[in-house]
């Protein structure tokens, strides 16, 4: 602490705001240092050519995202290690490996101009360089509905993501939070339960990421899957929503009445009704949830909630209506 | 969606398609430079503006693509679903098999994946219906276990079936199929011939084991068929096959088989004959171990007196009778013991003054013929299925093992212990269990149904307890601790947890040993109370 002794303790508050804000002002000075030099080296890169990345032992990626990590920017940091990947991703990966630079270079460019931004924007701009910031939406309160949850490794940290559905808002929602390894990051909620309870959205990415507030009761187990729509809706919510986060690469979607089929390599989801079909993406055609989907379908259409993107469909959860009348729609079966 | 995009980067309008875009990124923008409407060379920062401008335009624009078929839809599967808790178990059993726990030792706690077979028999003799999304894991189970794979496919059921044909990794269960749900119905006799006449040698076997099941006399006419045609190592599957429902009405069949041009056929249709007392191969090997085994009066006592055949003649030939010996036998005792084998043990009352097996077994036989004699009438005993002869053979269980009247050999006497019912076969064990200790009864005990009865239970468990007093390691046992916590009565967790505590150890024993008994007999109790509840589990009506 750098307080001098026998300083007041009511002004003591406002000189710890004081030294938060210097403190994140130096920090969005070094993140600006970062992103001036991602550029740069983005830049470079593209003037020598991105056949350079594929050769064996290049080094640029880990190194740069050495430097983002020192300037304080975890978000340019990750995207960077992403991208080192892509050249081993078979054929095409020249043009992904394209789209994933201009969207980086799209995202410093972004930082450096935030001040020009409308505020959700720049709020999206701030969280996706690896700002952290509190949510400070209006409280929703409503049933929601768990349709999925899952942890994904993630270095030494671990993060759960838990997707929520609100019966009463019609708002999908993703709670995101972080355990050690080996230990439950927060408390499970069961998928299929419908928990009474206040969700808080956090500013940027088209609000999708809530904070569970105060909950209202114990969850409640219930077999009724959310409200789907069809594969075309499914697309253009994701494109509306890259409106407000370019950077997404999926958004959370229903699907109402699908049914897995083996397409080429791969699966899709084929509506039932109109034909139409969405790709499996392919990090969910190596998972065992796969399966689980086609057998839970048997052939015949089924709920499937995913996260829809450029990718492909990501299921993450299914209901089945019941094998005969007399029989309940099955519960939620998790797919992840 | 637009080939090109119009983006004025610095004011500059930059006119170009993706693959331009691609190309002069992959080459570098300072060999393969893009141009700009005003001719300028498009820079990097440009170049990478405008493909973000392609990208997020085209993620935004995707459509949905037009589906391919579907998949032919899985028959349905009328059967019960779980019971809501018995699934739960079964997913909690299946994902311990594929993360079993760390370490080489068990501990206290339960082996979960040595009771998925048991599960599943359970819940097969319950007639529920699989859960679809446990259908993968049930699959991988089996693919890797091949011990699993009947209870598993029968379980899965037709949707496991048809999942099972859209993964190459679950193939087997195709080739398995025949034995499962995709068996034409038996009661359809066209579907019947068309399998037998075009199927598969394995889609056939077990086409032909089905009906032999429902009705014997049409799986021996369907053999019949085409048994002139069929090559000689699958007519020796299919006369097999007819081992079960066994009958006077097949001798016919079998008899003619007597000639067939396959010296295994021939043998296993003599097999079959002599397991049927009453048919002509059975009258005629009687009547020649008749010749060769006879009562022999003289001195008062009646004992056995013993002529081997001095030839095999090609009428013994054609009744299966094997004329060259195995190396180191001699081949006068070797077709003596081929013939006693294929007599009518009836036969030996008739010819003994009404003597019972019982009898026959205490007399004495002449010329040192006692062993080859007695080893011929336990192979009898187990080929015709005989439990008064069985019973005479096996002789007391506390006999001393080489002492006993028939064999000593282990896997004759779990031979012969099977045509015994269940709860004589248990007390045995469990007579034989107290005398010998544990050592030799694992293949005993292998024989015995499950779960254990209330004498046997008891015999193995006072002999573990007393095994763990003389203060040898529970490993020595571990075989028959492994079949307990499967086989022993879930009834008998209450009275076994008294042996859960730490003893002071005896002198002289193993150290630490204890402990390890201790740690032993509370697995045991906790895997009994798991089966208990596994079972009350499926007892349950109705899912959630």
């Amino acid at each position: 602490m750098e307080r001098a002794p026998g300083t007041a303790p009511d002004t003591a508050s406002s000189d710890a705001d004081r030294a938060a804000a210097r403190r994140a002002g130096r920090r969005a000075g070094r993140i600006t240092g970062g992103a001036q030099e991602l550029d740069q080296r983005l830049a470079d890169l593209l003037r020598g050519g991105l056949a350079a990345a594929d050769r064996p032992g290049y080094g640029l990626w880990e190194e740069t995202a050495a430097r983002m990590v020192d300037a304080q920017a975890p978000g340019l940091a990750g995207r960077v290690r992403e991208l080192g990947a892509i050249p081993d991703s078979g054929p095409g990966w020249p043009g992904r490996l394209l789209e994933e630079c201009a969207l980086l270079r799209l995202l410093d460019s972004a930082w450096l101009g935030r001040d020009r931004l409308p505020g959700p924007l720049a709020a999206t701009v701030r969280t996706r360089v690896g700002l952290t910031s509190s949510a400070e939406g209006a409280a929703v309160r409503d049933r929601w509905l768990v349709l999925a949850q899952y942890d994904i490794p993630d270095g030494r940290i671990v993060t759960r993501r838990t997707w929520l559905y609100g019966r009463s808002s019609g708002r999908v929602s993703l709670l995101l939070s972080y355990g050690a390894p080996g230990r439950a990051p927060a408390r499970a909620l069961p998928v299929g339960t419908v928990v009474d309870a206040e969700v808080t959205s956090y500013p940027g990415g088209g609000g999708l990421r809530g904070e569970l507030g105060p909950q209202f009761g114990e969850p409640l187990a219930t077999t009724a899957p959310p409200p789907g729509g069809t594969t075309a809706d499914a697309l253009a919510a994701y494109g509306r929503a890259l409106r407000d986060d370019p950077w997404l690469d999926a958004w959370p979607a229903t699907l109402r009445e699908v049914v897995p089929a083996p397409s080429g390599d791969g699966w899709q989801l084929v509506g039932a009704a109109d034909g139409s079909a969405l790709p499996v993406a392919p990090s969910a055609l190596s998972r065992p949830g796969l399966w689980k989907l086609v057998a839970l379908s048997g052939g015949g259409p089924l709920t499937v909630f995913g996260e829809c993107g450029h990718r492909g469909f990501d299921p993450l959860a299914a209901w089945c209506a019941g094998t005969s009348e007399d029989e309940a729609p099955s519960a939620a079966v998790a797919l992840t | 969606m637009p080939t090109t995009v119009d983006a004025t980067t610095n004011g500059v309008p930059v006119n170009a398609s993706w693959e331009d875009l691609v190309t002069s990124a992959l080459l570098g923008t300072d060999r393969r430079p893009l141009r700009a409407e005003d001719g300028a060379p498009v820079g990097p920062g440009e170049l990478l503006d405008t493909a973000a401008l392609h990208t997020v335009r085209r993620r935004a624009a995707l459509r949905p693509a037009t589906g391919a078929a579907l998949p032919e839809p899985a028959p349905a599967d009328p059967r019960p679903p779980l019971p809501a808790a018995a699934r739960r178990r079964l997913a909690q059993l299946l994902a311990d098999r594929s993360a079993p726990p760390s370490g080489g030792r068990r501990g206290a706690a339960p082996d979960l994946t040595e009771l998925i077979p048991q599960w599943l028999a359970s819940a097969g003799a319950h007639g529920y219906r699989a859960p679809a999304e446990l259908l993968p894991a049930l699959l991988d189970a089996a693919r890797a276990r091949t011990d699993l794979r009947p209870h598993v496919l029968a379980f899965a059921g037709p949707r496991g079936l048809w999942l099972a044909g859209l993964n190459p990794e679950w193939r087997f269960a195709l080739r398995a199929s025949s034995r499962g749900a995709q068996r034409p119905g038996i009661e359809d006799p066209e579907a019947v011939h068309g399998l037998w006449e075009e199927g598969l040698f394995a889609e056939r076997v077990a086409l032909l084991g089905a009906v032999r099941e429902q009705d014997p006399g049409a799986a021996r006419a369907l053999l019949a068929g085409t048994w002139a045609t069929e090559r000689a190592e699958d007519r020796l599957m299919f006369l097999d096959s007819l081992r079960s429902g066994l009958s006077g009405a097949d001798e016919a069949f079998l008899e003619e088989a007597l000639a067939d041009r396959s010296r295994n056929v021939r043998a296993t249709a003599a097999e079959l004959l002599s397991a049927l007392p009453g048919s002509a191969l059975a009258r005629r090997m009687a009547a020649r171990a008749t010749t060769c085994v006879n009562p022999d009066r003289t001195g008062g006592a009646v004992s056995v007196a013993v002529e081997a055949p001095h030839e095999c003649d090609a009428a013994m030939q054609r009744d299966g009778v094997v004329p060259v010996p195995p190396s180191g036998r001699g081949e006068r005792s070797w077709w003596l013991g081929q013939l006693v084998e294929a007599a009518p043990l009836g036969v030996w009352r008739e010819r003994f003054d009404d003597r019972t097996a019982q009898e026959l077994v205490m007399l004495p036989v002449a010329d040192g013929w006692a062993g080859e004699l007695h080893a011929a009438w336990c192979r009898a005993a187990v080929r015709q299925r005989d439990p008064d002869w069985a019973r005479a053979l096996l002789g007391a269980p506390s006999t001393p093992l080489a002492n006993g009247p028939g064999t000593a050999s282990l896997a004759e006497r779990s031979k012969l212990l099977a045509t015994l019912p269940s709860s004589e076969r248990a007390l045995w064990v469990a007579g034989f269990i107290a005398a010998h200790g544990l050592s030799e009864a694992f293949q005993l005990l292998g024989v015995c149904s499950v779960p254990w009865e209330g004498p046997l239970g008891r015999a193995v468990v006072d002999a573990l307890d007393i095994a763990r007093d003389a203060g040898s390691y529970p490993w020595s046992f571990s075989g028959v601790m492994g079949l307990a916590e499967r086989c022993l009565n879930p009834a008998e967790a209450d009275r076994l947890a008294v042996l859960t505590t730490t003893p002071d150890e005896p002198e002289g024993a193993s150290p630490g040993a204890g402990g390890y008994w201790s740690e032993a007999f509370q697995r045991l109790v906790s895997t009994l109370r798991l089966r208990a509840a596994m079972d009350a589990e499926l007892a349950q009506d109705g899912a959630e």
